[in-house]
């Protein structure tokens, strides 16, 4: 069995949800504009992540395989509207902000998948570091891409303003751009090649090669 | 393992996470209840003092919501109505059935919110010896991506405009999200909503020249979102116009409302 260490900083760069399996990136786009947003989401990726690992681990001697990943769902969608609700009750403007993506936690590749590859073959007790890990996987790459949305974006980091802007009498003039959702795309895209140029293991083997290109001959 | 596979075996499964999950939903939706609808309330009090220019950090919103009444309008009339318990109207809904609203025709629909509700909910606020000081009136209409729903507070003579705010929209970040920006907002009191009888208050394009005789109806346009923009001042023009509050405010400066 793994280490405990592992098994919870494995995912934050060897093994990253995002950078690496690529997965969980349709909240990295839409959450990612302001940090104070992106950190709540993160929390609640995470918690859902550990407890449904946790939860799903510690009953999968009983669960039938032919509605295995139903009573996945079943579990995961349940604590999600528990975090849902909770938000509603406890940080309701953040909430509002959130609106949808916190109920989309649900369909988010990372909760599922680590569901179906590590708790359903472990104990509940790593399954839950799992969980911590890769929700601390996902939150790194998060946290990275809105600190840049949000700085060059709208010149502020969690709403406290850094780069004065231009309409409001300073020197800045904010790239647009950056609060728009295909923004986080090409952060993510560049976050992953800088990871893989340094860690060139993480290079993937192409599915296929083109052939070479062949010279036609005259006569033949 | 094969036994888990068993039909037997799935069925119970299934219905036993089922009614413990069901459980576990219901029971967090039911404590919480209570809790969320106080933050609906703060939120909604809130942005109707923002509207108005009448928050003031750090005092209690719902101190601050006293001087506040709420009141309900029969818009197809322009006159109060006591018919409909204000604490208990859901105006979103109302707006999105049949039985309590109106179609709009297109030429009506300048807002393009399809539907009209039959009665609306006013904030007055009135002074201490009980003379109308503002009224804040809530609106709503489609911009470039969402309709945008927020307030305008008009001083008592009905025609100025002490505030305007949107509470809840899905305008750009940045270009049509500027709506919420408080230098924007600083324009609008002190404009004047009907010229003639007609609703003239909008934006325009670029910066108003405030020497221009048509400064006081005419406020700056969003800067690179002129669908948001556009949508602002259609949604003034319906909500301020002969469909929306337009008999009511008449009604009111008569004294017969």
């Amino acid at each position: 069995m793994n280490s405990v260490k592992e098994i919870l900083t494995g995912p934050i760069v060897k093994d990253n949800p995002i950078a690496l399996q690529i997965l969980g990136i349709c909240s990295a786009l839409a959450v990612t504009s302001s940090l104070q947003v992106t950190l709540v989401m993160c929390v609640a990726l995470t918690a859902v992540t550990a407890f449904s690992s946790f939860l799903i681990s510690s009953i999968r001697n009983h669960i039938p395989g032919s509605i295995r990943i139903i009573v996945q769902m079943v579990i995961i969608a349940s604590l999600v509207i528990v975090v849902d609700q909770f938000l509603k009750a406890y940080a309701y403007a953040i909430s509002k902000q959130l609106s949808v993506f916190v109920g989309l936690i649900i369909t988010n590749c990372i909760v599922m998948g680590r569901a179906e590859a590590f708790a359903m073959k472990n104990p509940p007790i790593p399954s839950f570091l799992d969980g911590v890990g890769n929700g601390l996987g996902y939150s790194v790459v998060l946290i990275a891409v809105a600190i840049v949305r949000e700085l060059f974006g709208s010149g502020k980091l969690l709403g406290i303003e850094i780069l004065p802007l231009v309409t409001e009498g300073g020197w800045y003039n904010p790239n647009g751009l950056l609060l728009l959702p295909p923004s986080a795309f090409f952060l993510i895209g560049l976050l992953i090649w800088g990871l893989r140029s340094v860690r060139k293991e993480q290079v993937e083997e192409p599915d296929f090669r083109l052939a070479k290109h062949t010279v036609a001959r005259e006569g033949v | 393992m094969s036994s888990n596979d068993s039909k037997a075996k799935t069925l119970i499964v299934a219905f036993s996470l089922s009614i413990v999950c069901a459980i576990f939903v219901s029971t967090a939706a039911v404590v919480l209840k209570p809790v969320q609808e106080v933050n609906k309330s703060l939120d909604r009090k809130r942005s109707i003092l923002a509207a108005a220019g009448m928050l003031e950090e750090g005092k209690s919103v719902d101190e601050q919501f006293a001087q506040v009444s709420t009141r309900v309008v029969d818009l197809r009339t322009g006159k109060f109505t006591d018919d409909i318990d204000a604490q208990k109207y859901d105006q979103r809904k109302a707006a999105k059935d049949p039985s309590e609203s109106e179609k709009l025709s297109a030429e009506q629909d300048v807002a393009k919110i399809s539907r009209r509700e039959n009665y609306s909910l006013v904030y007055v606020v009135e002074g201490p010896a009980g003379q109308l000081e503002k009224i804040i009136l809530p609106i709503h209409g489609y911009g470039l991506w969402s309709t945008l729903y927020g307030y305008i507070a008009l001083e008592s003579d009905g025609n100025t405009v002490a505030g305007l705010g949107f509470s809840e929209h899905g305008e750009t970040p940045g270009l049509g999200g500027e709506v919420d920006n408080p230098r924007w907002k600083a324009h609008w009191p002190g404009k004047q909503v009907y010229r003639d009888g007609d609703v003239a208050l909008g934006l325009i394009k670029g910066s108003v020249d405030s020497s221009s005789a048509n400064a006081p109806w005419q406020v700056d346009g969003l800067a690179g979102a002129t669908l948001t923009s556009r949508g602002v001042t259609n949604l003034l023009h319906f909500w301020l116009g002969e469909n929306g509050f337009e008999p009511f405010l008449n009604n009111l400066n008569a004294g017969e409302a």
